[in-house]
């Protein structure tokens, strides 16, 4: 009984002793973010009260916790850098940060974390920005739970939203991200978790990695994105559980995996993109119990893709199932769902009888000339794509569903 | 003319094929929502019916009409009646019980079904619109044909060519030449070889409203921007109304000339 109280003794003691509370607002001592964190000792607790703050390079090089009341605007003028972290346990919370500099040669965010660990950044909210959150070279830390919503229009003189480069073991939870370039981006960030974010309307792609290894994506929505999501030459990522809709537009992807390899796309949505998934070169890759409903081509096979299997996936409404462009087939489809399928089940065991084949003629002479679509649907095309699905010619002759399902799968 | 438009309207009415027809939608139109579920997926499965079956229907009844009531049409040719109203109230008669029995018999399911609360009354109206348009641009066709033959298997045999032309092999020469010139640019061409068939027109007008439209993206925008937009509507109407309106014109100018 004594040693708790002891230890409690100690505990309030430290707290009191070292953990002070520095309180900005406009008309206190400190009214200034800058001042209160050249004040502040190490493991300080800075809380803003509600207020306008015009300030730019704040720079945080103490573990300190930055607490924003009622959402502080920090304006930051279109100077430049708002807030840059570079010491390690960082807390910034609760503010309301607007006015990034614009630059060509700069890439200005809202809050920089660089070289460091253990921080957190959360609960913000920015706008009018170039680059959002910035995580540079930092590992161990979160970023949670903030608003991103920028009024980006050209592809050139725009930021995106949260961007990690050469980070490790970040992660990255609901998130709400609009109008910027790149929703999300990732660069060298291996082993990061990429979590019930919302990535929408941004100019071009609501998430992009690239070279980034072992990370995990789950439960985000991606859509009306201009180009909607590109991943490229990334290894051992795992997508689970996403939905991808309504990317929309000449170039634009539910999916665009570009040397993508041993990779996991389980538990997805992807509806009404004009294209579901589009794959280049990529290899390993388990496809099961995604939805593809509604989209121009659900899944377009560029070429050099091999070993990939789709399995107990549902297509549904499709105008297009599978797109290829080469006449080799070394991919797996067994088991899906797919509405147009027309066999039968004499056995009665829900699965159907005769093969499918996801290709079809016109997907192929599409591929070819693409003015051709403006003949989707009519009676011609589906005479030809009939005598192509009995007597294969131009599409890979092995390229079949053995066992569709007659019901659409649920899991 | 109005009279005679009438006479052939109710004659019709009477008459065992429309009753069969409008049947005939109005199963379809059930069996496609009860199996369906879901009333733009209806909409769809009812597009291809439609572009495919209403012309083949139009032209053919036309022709039997034309052929069966020939004896009568002597004996009102025998009457101080002008020729052209003769052959236009007959013409009117038949397209528009065609239609009616086209929009009654596929409206009841769907307006029984909830059409009204849905979002798909604009496709559908669209499909009834563009459905009435192709009843009303056949049958002139089939009219015009039966009024250049005598014989009626010729006739007949004509009127099935018509159909697997436009229907068919317009489709097949189209795409042909689409992909022997594919190193050209085509959009243009495309767009313009879709205006000039009907049927063409009318299913990439149905198309572009089911949301397909995702699909059309990818050739450049030239589709969407031409069909999507109003006035890419408007020039699609014109040249269904253009191929109404030029067909009844031969029939006028056909008739006041023929010989019986």
């Amino acid at each position: 009984m004594n040693k708790l109280f002891v230890f409690l003794a100690v505990i309030f003691l430290a707290q009191t002793n070292y953990a002070q509370n520095i309180e900005v607002c406009n008309t206190c001592t400190v009214s200034t973010l800058k001042d209160a964190i050249a004040q502040a000792k190490d493991f300080d607790t800075i809380t803003v009260k509600k207020g306008t703050y015009k300030e730019h390079n704040v720079i945080v090089d103490k573990p300190l916790t930055i607490i924003g009341e009622d959402y502080p605007v920090i304006d930051g003028e279109f100077k430049g850098e708002i807030i840059t972290v570079i010491s390690d346990n960082v807390t910034v919370d609760g503010l309301f940060i607007i006015n990034v500099g614009n630059s060509y040669t700069t890439d200005y965010a809202a809050i920089r974390v660089r070289n460091s660990k253990d921080f957190l950044i959360q609960n913000l909210v920015l706008e009018k920005l170039f680059f959002g959150i910035y995580i540079e070279k930092s590992r161990d830390g979160k970023v949670f739970h903030n608003k991103i919503i920028g009024d980006a229009v050209e592809e050139y003189n725009s930021g995106n939203g949260i961007q990690l480069w050469y980070s490790k073991n970040v992660e990255i939870e609901h998130n709400f991200i609009q109008h910027v370039r790149d929703g999300i981006y990732l660069e060298f960030s291996d082993f990061c978790t990429i979590k019930n974010n919302v990535s929408s309307l941004n100019v071009r792609y609501g998430l992009h990695f690239m070279f980034s290894n072992d990370d995990i994506y789950q439960d985000n929505e991606f859509s009306d994105n201009g180009a909607g999501v590109a991943v490229m030459f990334s290894k051992r990522i795992k997508m689970y559980d996403n939905i991808f809709k309504e990317n929309w537009g000449t170039a634009s992807y539910g999916v665009l995996l570009k040397e993508i390899n041993d990779a996991e796309i389980t538990g997805n949505i992807f509806e009404e993109n004009t294209i579901g998934i589009n794959i280049e070169g990529s290899n390993r890759i388990i496809y099961k119990n995604n939805d593809f409903i509604s989209n121009g081509w659900a899944i377009k096979v560029r070429g050099a893709c091999y070993t990939n299997s789709f399995l107990e996936n549902n297509f549904l409404y499709n105008s297009f199932d599978i797109a290829y462009n080469s006449k080799v087939n070394d991919n797996v489809f067994d088991r899906n769902y797919w509405s147009n399928y027309t066999g039968y089940d004499l056995d009665k065991n829900g699965i159907g009888d005769v093969p499918y084949r996801p290709v079809k003629l016109f997907s192929y002479i599409v591929n070819r000339t693409p003015e051709t679509i403006i003949l989707l649907r009519s009676l011609f095309i589906d005479i030809i794509d009939f005598s192509e699905k009995v007597s294969p010619v131009f599409t890979p002759d092995n390229l079949m569903d053995n066992n569709p399902k007659m019901k659409k799968i649920a899991w | 003319m109005l009279k005679i438009l009438k006479y052939s309207f109710y004659d019709l009415m009477r008459s065992r094929w429309s009753y069969v027809y409008f049947a005939f939608y109005l199963l379809l139109g059930v069996v496609l929502l009860f199996l369906n579920n879901d009333l733009s997926k209806a909409v769809i499965t009812l597009m291809n019916v439609i572009i495919v079956l209403v012309p083949l229907i139009g032209t053919i009844f036309g022709v039997m009409y034309y052929y069966n009531s020939r004896e009568f049409t002597e004996l009102l040719l025998a009457q101080p009646l002008k020729r052209s109203s003769i052959f236009l109230g007959q013409y009117l008669g038949v397209a528009l019980s065609l239609s009616m029995s086209l929009i009654l018999g596929l409206g009841i399911p769907f307006v029984f079904y909830g059409l009204f609360q849905s979002s798909a009354i604009w496709d559908f109206s669209l499909l009834l619109i563009t459905g009435t348009f192709l009843t009303l641009i056949f049958t002139a066709l089939a009219f015009n044909i039966a009024l250049s033959n005598e014989n009626k298997i010729k006739g007949f045999g004509y009127a099935i060519l018509l159909w697997l032309l436009l229907a068919v092999i317009y489709d097949g020469l189209f795409l042909m030449s689409l992909i022997m010139f594919e190193d050209y640019p085509l959009d243009k061409v495309s767009l313009v070889g879709t205006m000039l068939n009907p049927i063409d027109l009318s299913r990439t007008l149905i198309l572009l409203k089911l949301d397909i439209s995702a699909l059309l993206g990818y050739t450049g925008a030239v589709f969407k921007e031409f069909f999507g937009t109003n006035f890419g509507l408007i020039i699609s109407f014109i040249m269904l109304t253009a191929w109404v309106i030029l067909p009844v014109f031969r029939i006028v100018f056909k008739s006041k000339r023929k010989d019986f």
